[in-house]
């Protein structure tokens, strides 16, 4: 630990001399890399919230039109119900984290056949969101597949995909089905630093195997949670497209329609780009307050 | 300076007397990956780019759910296709900006209406005349009792056979898909044919005629009581239109669909699969009859069905305006015709070949019976509206009278009315 504190310490003394033409050689390498962000990030968002105060059509010229798109937005009845399948899917999180962790706490601990679960757990993250909604599609069907084996034990057909109630909830389903194996792998990852003489001492000292969750586990897992948190928390607002567009189409009505998945139908299929652009800026602001809480609770975490 | 002038005047002589550059004009479609249209697609290119050397055509078919998705995001990009396919209506003229005008290449077409702007100049040649009949399997009727070669003219006969149908208990009365929203739109106009009259139809397309209207009412409660009748199959709102509902009916799993006169989900689609003499065709009644028509002769929406545009933005407009002008041309069309057995919009080309029963009554009624496609006026907005609001009724989950309300603020929106 001495040794690698050490040594910048005393490299940090060095380059104050003759520093210009090192610090110029510097900028050179970290160009391309701000370069790329201001091309494809910075600009596009400039634009972006240029693009919300008009009534661009996409096609001709567009009129400047003040906040009236945003005055739009607040009175849109989609967007509110895409904002409030937003809620609904962020009060899945806990799921989205505890399943994962249970099952990589489970494989941790020496489950028979735990490579086997590892492999079969992580297996659809490797499929695309397409293919994963095509499967869906057959099983969630109303003369698919889950509604067969429901029959089979003298249960009524639900339509799971064209009922309010079930929309949703069967997206947020698979969408959990499909990517949880990455975070069950980044669990298990975290479950290799816990100290095992930790573990082993909880043992002799009587610990029941939950005592031991709850005390020894779970704590030691804490940075690994919040990153988890983070990621996934990213990973369901920006990713659902590939399945909403697969299975529902944002219905019936909007039970499921997300709100990128709404800014992809005003731009394109409504050609509003400007109207567009106004919900963008809007996701974005709420994805920005959001992704700053988060990293602070990061930041307080690393500090700790 | 005298030796730079000549050299300057023999390279632009060289230059103008080398043949043409290499160019190339970019198709955008839906149907082009089609099969039963391939040979269509290779005889325009073939014949263009045998007329014009030099010239090539690259034809790129899009999915056709999110055809307009696509299409808007490029053009408003500036990377739009030199030609490009649209439905006739609301999605043509919601693009008339982006267009050249055609007029002049438009002289031997029917069904332009819905390609013209309001200067009344053409933006896009039509390929094919585009309308929602109710096709049936005969089979199926006969089952429940029905008189097979008489098909309903009327509500009160619809919904009687509808009841035989259900009564018999082997196969839903109508196929339906409803995922995209594309069932409720075939079902708007298929009624309002028949429910509102020209004038009516005028001020719908002008967006005077609301929602909230006792004719569109009508329609919306019809919609809700003929899944309450039970014609329709369970899971309707997640099953695709195109084409799970139609290869329902052509598995012999419904006894009637609403489909089309053109392109998919037609007469020579379902003639292949029911065969010709068990596939019957009927004009759909409506409960309410507008006052300009007559009870027990419904009307058939009909409307210019597909057609081709040029990008104002191309860099070869002329070259694509011929080949657009190729495209929507008798020799290519009558291919077109022949192999998949559209209803052309160009006058010069002979339908006489088309043996099928089921055509031929419909192009008799092409004649009579024809009026407009109210969903293909509504605006897209409305329309997108319409989708989910259809789904909404179809589950019980909202009322016919909230969904008009929510469908007449959108229309204002599209629609302002001075």
């Amino acid at each position: 630990m001495t040794t690698t504190t050490t040594a910048p310490m005393t490299r940090k003394r060095k380059p104050r001399q003759g520093s210009r033409a090192e610090r110029r050689f510097a900028y050179l390498f970290v160009l391309p890399a701000v370069l790329l962000v201001l091309v494809f990030r910075i600009i596009p968002l400039i634009w972006g919230f240029a693009l919300s105060f008009t009534n661009s059509t996409g096609l001709g010229t567009a009129d400047f039109v003040g906040a009236d798109n945003y005055a739009a937005i607040a009175g849109d009845p989609t967007f509110h119900a895409s904002l409030l399948n937003t809620v609904i899917l962020l009060a899945t999180l806990p799921i989205w984290i505890m399943l994962p962790m249970l099952l990589a706490i489970l494989i941790h601990q020496g489950v028979p056949g735990g490579k086997l679960f590892r492999a079969v757990y992580f297996f659809p993250a490797v499929l695309s969101s397409v293919i994963v909604g095509s499967i869906f599609n057959v099983v969630l069907r109303y003369d698919g597949s889950l509604n067969a084996l429901l029959k089979f034990f003298g249960i009524n057909a639900v339509d799971w995909l064209g009922t309010g109630a079930t929309a949703l909830g069967s997206l947020i389903a698979v969408q959990l089905w499909s990517t949880f194996g990455m975070s069950l792998l980044i669990f298990l990852a975290g479950l290799s630093t816990v100290p095992k003489d930790m573990i082993e001492a909880a043992r002799l000292e009587g610990a029941s195997l939950g005592q031991t969750w709850w005390h020894i586990i779970i704590p030691a897992l804490r940075p690994i949670i919040e990153f988890v948190a983070v990621v996934t928390t990213i990973g369901v607002l920006t990713s659902m497209f590939g399945l909403i567009y697969v299975l529902t189409a944002g219905g019936p009505g909007t039970a499921t329609t997300m709100p990128e998945f709404l800014i992809w139908l005003e731009q394109g299929k409504m050609n509003r780009p400007g109207y567009a652009a106004a919900i963008s800026m809007v996701l974005f602001v709420l994805m920005g307050g959001l992704a700053w809480l988060q990293i602070r609770i990061m930041n307080r975490n690393a500090n700790l | 300076m005298m030796k730079l002038t000549h050299t300057l005047v023999a390279l632009s002589a060289l230059l103008a007397a080398s043949p043409t550059l290499a160019q190339e004009i970019t198709v955008w479609d839906w149907k082009s990956g089609d099969p039963v249209a391939a040979a269509y697609f290779d005889q325009a290119k073939s014949a263009f780019e045998a007329a014009h050397p030099g010239a090539t055509i690259n034809y790129v078919f899009q999915p056709n759910d999110q055809y307009y998705t696509l299409l808007g995001t490029a053009l408003s990009s500036g990377a739009g296709p030199d030609v490009f396919l649209m439905n006739g209506g609301a999605q043509a003229k919601a693009r008339i900006e982006a267009l050249v005008d055609l007029t002049a290449e438009g002289a031997d077409l029917i069904g332009t209406e819905e390609f013209a702007g309001d200067d009344g100049k053409l933006y896009a040649l039509p390929l094919t005349l585009q309308g929602f009949v109710v096709y049936y399997n005969k089979g199926r009727y006969t089952e429940a009792s029905l008189d097979a070669e008489n098909p309903p003219t009327t509500w009160a006969e619809l919904e009687a056979a509808c009841e035989a149908i259900k009564a018999k208990g082997a196969v839903p009365c109508f196929a339906l898909g409803n995922k995209e929203g594309y069932g409720a739109e075939f079902f708007l106009s298929s009624v309002a044919a028949t429910s509102l009259t020209a004038q009516e139809q005028a001020d719908w397309t002008a967006g005077k005629l609301k929602w909230s209207s006792p004719q569109i009412k009508a329609i919306l409660q019809a919609w809700v009581d003929t899944q309450a009748n039970g014609w329709y199959p369970q899971g309707a709102n997640s099953t695709a239109k195109f084409m799970d509902e139609y290869e329902m009916f052509m598995r012999g799993e419904a006894a009637s669909t609403i489909g089309l006169l053109s392109d998919v989900a037609h007469w020579k689609q379902f003639d292949e699969f029911l065969g010709a003499d068990n596939l019957g065709v009927f004009r759909h009644p409506s409960p309410t009859i507008a006052a300009d028509k007559t009870e027990g002769e419904p009307k058939v929406p009909v409307s210019g069905g597909i057609g081709y545009g040029v990008n104002k933005a191309s860099a070869n407009v002329d070259l694509a305006k011929a080949f657009v002008a190729e495209l929507a041309s008798p020799g290519p069309i009558q291919t077109f015709v022949n192999i998949a057995g559209v209803v052309p919009a160009n006058t010069k080309v002979d339908t006489s070949g088309l043996a099928s029963p089921s055509i031929k009554t419909i192009l008799e009624w092409l004649g009579t019976s024809s009026a407009p496609t109210a969903h293909a006026n509504a605006s897209a907005q409305e329309l997108e509206e319409w989708h989910r609001q259809s789904q909404l009724l179809l589950n019980g989950e909202t009322s016919v009278d909230d969904a008009a309300a929510r469908l007449d603020t959108v229309q204002a929106e599209a629609k302002p009315q001075g």
